[in-house]
């Protein structure tokens, strides 16, 4: 089940800092919304703020207004270890744990309380034909994640998000540390996705949001020591051929950033 | 050639020589004892290691010693490795930077720098004495677990700290809770690293001699409960050496060091098995 995520008049701060200013955005589910700005420009704190992992980097974090996933405030008396079950998430560089591939995936399940192995097993594979792995992996479950190449080892990550069935995937530049053809493949994975998910990119190549998002958000800071903002949000196509903001369009034709 | 080119050839020969060298007098040490000790234990035969020692100049076997040290090694790793892992989890996962932390941190490398015969002249004073367990296997263990503590705990709380952060993020991402991804993520993976640390502790607690020769005492007997006083191979082999015996301080010292080079090649077998399944 994918769901939307709401965020109404968000002011997000590191300590004194304030890291983000009054943000209205709305994430529709079962598409791919692409987050693009340059370095500093707060779209890995907006990701962050979906799933509350903001405040596992830093302390001292603090957010007015109001974040809703499916019109429930997740900022407001909710338990981190359901949300974050909820909210899948993928990162920079691929960081399954240095277990079998088996027992990546069925790693969330168990904490969550899955425990009989027919159960499991059927999680395992499930996820990793959904993540487009099975077929390279399925003879070398016991074999641990880490012996996978690059591009493998992202899409194993992939899998172990979606093992416990969230509503929103969030993923913060998941083909940077990849080459092509494993970036291709993960781009492929995600259009693939977004049937059942609500998916979040992050990602620093213009080519990437373009090829693969339906809409785009831009985020731009004004300077170091500046609160981000959204400047532009809409359909992916319109955002790159026809923006209506100048910040935009200067972003995107490569003038700055 | 150039001065730069003199320099840098007469730097490289020197660090050449002094690595040969240091290579050199292990394999001599080695060497001697295992020639002075080895063909020596072979002429008493395998009575060697399973009979007690015989008379007054303790002729035939150290059965009684082995069991000695091994009770003591045991004992004293089964009370600190929970005690020691406990407290690396506080300083690695837990604990902050405030000044009660480097405290802790100070006084466990300053411990560690005791000499060990200050740790057993307070082990007599506190568990012989004080404690009344008198000299016993217990009253050594105590003593030794409170000189490998720190070395432990620092070991552990450096394998643990050296856990890439990306493992914890992810399973705390995944909705796990900060002791789940510890147990279950952190810890497994730090486990060469703490296991390093614990059979170096264990080579230490085997070895040790002046700590235990004032709390587990030297009686010549087969401990039969840890309330029991021993005798260990090391204290065995400080009295026979000073009673003038040194070809019989020659088999024990052969035994000494094939357990703790065994200790050390366990270690790295198991390192190695670790990374090939993880690594």
């Amino acid at each position: 089940m994918a769901s939307e995520v709401k965020f109404e008049k968000v002011d997000f701060y590191y300590g004194a800092f304030k890291a983000i200013d009054s943000l209205q955005l709305t994430i529709l589910a079962r598409k791919v919304s692409a987050f693009i700005g340059p370095s500093g420009c707060g779209k890995s704190t907006v990701l962050r703020m979906v799933n509350r992992t903001n405040e596992l980097v830093a302390e001292r974090t603090r957010l007015e207004g109001r974040v809703l996933i499916a019109d429930e405030n997740i900022y407001d008396g909710v338990d981190l270890f359901s949300l974050r079950k909820k909210v899948g998430m993928v990162f920079q560089r691929p960081n399954p744990f240095p277990k079998t591939v088996y027992e990546n995936i069925a790693w969330a399940p168990r904490i969550h309380g899955v425990k009989r192995t027919d159960e499991l097993d059927e999680i395992v594979e499930k996820s990793l034909k959904r993540a487009a792995l099975w077929d390279q992996v399925k003879n070398k479950l016991k074999s641990s994640a880490l012996s996978l190449s690059g591009g493998q080892q992202q899409r194993l990550c992939i899998a172990r998000s979606i093992a416990v069935n969230p509503e929103v995937l969030l993923m913060d530049e998941p083909t940077s540390a990849l080459d092509p053809r494993a970036t291709a493949r993960i781009e492929d994975l995600v259009e693939e996705l977004k049937a059942d998910y609500t998916i979040v990119i992050v990602t620093h190549s213009m080519q990437q949001a373009a090829r693969i998002s339906d809409s785009t958000a831009f985020f731009l800071s004004e300077g170091a020591g500046r609160p981000g903002r959204l400047i532009e949000f809409g359909e992916t196509e319109r955002v790159f051929t026809n923006p209506s903001s100048r910040l935009t369009e200067k972003y995107i034709t490569g003038r700055f950033g | 050639m150039t001065r730069a080119r003199v320099f840098d050839l007469s730097a490289k020969a020197v660090a050449w020589a002094v690595a040969i060298s240091t290579m050199v007098f292990l394999i001599l040490i080695i060497g001697y004892v295992v020639i002075r000790g080895v063909p020596s234990i072979a002429s008493v035969g395998l009575e060697f290691f399973t009979t007690a020692p015989r008379g007054i100049k303790m002729q035939g076997g150290v059965y009684p010693m082995i069991v000695s040290s091994i009770y003591l090694t045991v004992l004293s790793l089964v009370i600190a490795f929970p005690i020691g892992l406990g407290a690396a989890i506080y300083l690695a996962e837990y604990a902050g930077r405030g000044r009660f932390v480097e405290l802790i941190r100070f006084s466990a490398d300053l411990l560690s720098g005791v000499p060990s015969i200050v740790f057993g002249l307070f082990g007599l004073a506190f568990f012989v004495y004080f404690l009344k367990m008198g000299y016993s296997v217990l009253a050594g263990a105590l003593t030794v677990f409170l000189m490998v503590l720190p070395t432990l705990v620092r070991t552990s709380e450096q394998a643990i700290k050296a856990v890439p952060r990306s493992y914890r993020e992810a399973s705390l991402a995944l909705g796990a809770s900060k002791w789940q991804t510890i147990r279950r993520v952190v810890l497994p993976s730090a486990a060469p690293g703490i296991l390093t640390g614990v059979i170096l502790a264990m080579g230490r607690a085997f070895g040790e001699t002046a700590a235990v020769l004032f709390t587990a005492g030297s009686v010549p007997q087969t401990p039969a409960s840890p309330l029991d006083g021993g005798r260990t191979l090391t204290v065995h082999l400080f009295y026979l050496a000073t009673q003038g015996q040194i070809e019989d301080s020659f088999r024990v010292a052969a035994v000494l060091l094939f357990v703790v080079l065994g200790f050390n090649l366990t270690a790295g077998w198991m390192m190695a098995r670790f990374r090939r399944r993880f690594g």
